[in-house]
């Protein structure tokens, strides 16, 4: 995909979202109450967002750039880092930020990296128990914990 | 004059303890480390651990948070000389000259003057801090809600006038930015916004999580994608080179002052800091004696836009302490850490908050030579961290950032939203939408909008309102001009010379 098509994609997304802005205002009123209604404000936020993205989306289709807006093995390396985050942060609910944070560091180091798995789980078991003893032990911030935590009787 | 004085002195002794030093040396080494990472900036890394601050006094909580700041800003200045990545943006133009500089084996002298140019344009700026706050928060003490929608408009309209991204997609970031600030519970009418039902938006988007996923997780992902490595000259800095470097630093005097006064006036308007040290380099390649050799490694390349960056970062505070309005997004989130401890920023916080405004200004000149003097003990520390593969770097930074999003609320879904934020964060920056405006307007998007229906109740409903005294008229009439600036200075560009065809292009 070119530069100039993701430009454009972006644009007309903004519109759209532009238009939801202005149409949830005008629910909520976009007129005088003895004063100005909920929507009056976020009603002209919606409309300008939606003006200067349709300019931006004319000065791409008009002039941007046709090369390429991210080549596959650059955009395969920003993969192999936000797939895995993804699933990172979709364990937490499950096995709590702990756990999931140490495996999410020892899979990355390990698969991306190219360390020896005893490598990875190392420093991530490591840096997992330090943030606990930080957060859940010194400042008293509850962080998602799962079986693993629950066992040990917290 | 010497009431700030006198103000200052009892600042002093409320900053200076040594439980408040000890904050300041840690938050100085975490935010070093902050700003030497990649992924973790100033506004995130001040984003994540404030909620760490929340059980300290409001002032000791700004002095270490402040600190964190002045650290990132120290920090970048390492990564740009040594390995010619610039950690922050604002030190870009540190890596014109400081990196030729360090492959010539001067790494020393580089961040002497990087470090030594910092402090002195931070301390240029305390000064106009220290006595510029109290005029402008006695004047702020007459504004209605019109001046400061005024005051506020006039902010966003400079963006949009000084930036160097096109105008209409900074507006399309800030007006994003103000819309994330609708959603929720219209506090005024009680209405629910921009819900669409949903449970999880009824508390609104927190701005925190905005800046650590735009910022935190979105740069990661750009790094990723330039495959970050790091190789770079070794840093040693013994005293000699420390002691010869100062010694020639002050040749420099009117590239310093030149520097530390483009830095205050582009950090008290919102220019930010990147801007500034371009313009100071710019302006130091110009005017000096040795213009030819910049770029192959001089000193005084690596000075000037350190001070103008400082400097810049440093004034950013005056804004938000006297106006409630911040220069940076870095100060847009130390202005939310004021609201989460209860205090209102602006003029009322110089008369009611007397000890906390004048303990945080005090703490900034202790902080600054705090700094100077961590930073130049432990670069090499710095310098190792940094050998560390950005394999290991980027999922530990990733977890931290998991668990900044989630302290802001104690909520899951605010990781979710971290990561969505993260990839709005990748595909903006590619595209070229200015990210700091939109961080700016969701932080100010409700007291914009109170101030904008206040007015407009006191108006009856006329626009005129922003019209109806000298004041009010003055100001919003300067950010129609700042808002109007690109068209402004092509106009005189035509006007002056020759109209030519790439002038007329440009000026559609």
């Amino acid at each position: 995909m070119t530069h100039r098509g993701v430009d454009m994609v972006v644009a007309i997304l903004i519109i759209a979202l532009g238009g939801l802005v202005m149409y949830d205002s005008y629910q909520v009123g976009i007129g005088w109450e003895s004063g100005p209604q909920s929507g009056y404000f976020p009603f002209y936020i919606g409309m300008l967002m939606t003006l200067a993205s349709v300019v931006t989306l004319v000065q791409a289709t008009v002039g941007g750039s046709t090369e390429t807006f991210v080549d596959w093995p650059s955009f395969r390396r920003v993969l192999t880092v936000f797939v895995p985050a993804a699933l990172f942060v979709a364990a937490i609910p499950y096995i709590g930020i702990y756990v999931a944070g140490a495996l999410f560091i020892a899979a990355f180091m390990t698969f991306v990296g190219k360390y020896q798995v005893w490598k990875g789980l190392a420093v991530g078991a490591a840096l997992s128990v330090v943030f606990f003893l930080i957060f859940q032990k010194w400042f008293l911030i509850q962080l998602p914990i799962g079986p693993l935590e629950r066992a040990l009787g917290y | 004059m010497l009431d700030a004085l006198g103000s200052l002195l009892q600042g002093f002794e409320i900053a200076l303890t040594w439980h408040n030093l000890l904050l300041m040396m840690l938050g100085i080494v975490l935010g070093v480390l902050i700003g030497v990472l990649p992924g973790l900036g100033g506004a995130n890394g001040v984003a994540i651990l404030l909620p760490l601050t929340f059980s300290m006094s409001p002032t000791s909580a700004i002095i270490m948070l402040s600190c964190i700041y002045w650290g990132a800003l120290f920090g970048g200045a390492i990564t740009s000389v040594l390995f010619n990545i610039p950690g922050e943006p604002w030190s870009v133009a540190t890596t014109f000259d400081g990196h030729p500089l360090a492959k010539k084996g001067r790494a020393g002298e580089a961040l002497t003057a990087a470090f030594t140019g910092s402090f002195f344009g931070a301390f240029v700026a305390i000064i106009l801090i220290t006595f510029m706050s109290p005029l402008i928060a006695k004047f702020a003490l007459q504004f209605g809600p019109p001046e400061f929608f005024a005051v506020y408009l006039l902010a966003f309209c400079s963006f949009v006038g000084m930036s160097k991204a096109s105008p209409f997609k900074t507006i399309t970031s800030m007006m994003l930015g103000f819309a994330l600030a609708c959603v929720g519970l219209d506090s005024v009418s009680g209405n629910l916004r921009l819900t669409f039902g949903s449970n999880e938006l009824m508390r609104g988007f927190d701005f925190l999580v905005a800046v650590i996923g735009l910022f935190g997780i979105g740069e990661i992902l750009l790094s990723m994608e330039e495959k970050l490595s790091f190789h770079g000259g070794s840093a040693k800095l013994n005293p000699k080179v420390v002691l010869q470097t100062w010694a020639e630093l002050p040749r420099y005097w009117v590239t310093a002052l030149r520097s530390a006064i483009i830095g205050c006036w582009m950090g008290v308007t919102p220019g930010g800091a990147t801007p500034a040290s371009f313009m100071s380099y710019g302006l130091a390649k110009r005017f000096s004696r040795n213009g030819n050799n910049f770029g192959k490694g001089e000193v005084e390349g690596v000075f000037a836009p350190e001070i103008a960056a400082h400097a810049a970062g440093t004034s950013a505070m005056l804004p938000m302490l006297t106006l409630g309005i911040p220069g940076s997004p870095t100060a847009a989130v130390l202005l939310g850490g004021l609201l989460i401890w209860g205090l209102q920023p602006g003029p009322m916080l110089f008369i009611e908050q007397k000890d906390f405004v004048w303990g945080f200004i005090a703490s900034l000149y202790i902080s600054n030579l705090v700094g100077l003097i961590v930073v130049l003990t432990t670069v090499p520390l710095f310098a190792a961290i940094l050998r560390i593969p950005f394999t290991v770097i980027a999922p530990i930074i990733i977890v931290i950032c998991a668990i900044g999003a989630f302290t802001v609320a104690n909520a899951y879904f605010d990781i979710m939203l971290m990561l969505l934020f993260g990839a709005i964060g990748y595909v903006f920056k590619k595209l070229d939408y200015p990210l700091a405006p939109l961080v700016l307007a969701l932080v100010l998007g409700k007291s914009a909008e109170a101030a904008f229906r206040q007015a407009m109740i006191t108006g009856d409903g006329n626009l005129l309102v922003f019209f109806s005294n000298p004041l009010v008229a003055t100001i919003t009439m300067l950010a129609i001009v700042m808002l109007l600036w690109p068209l402004i200075t092509n106009a005189i560009a035509t006007l002056r010379g020759p109209p030519n065809v790439a002038g007329v292009a440009k000026g559609e």
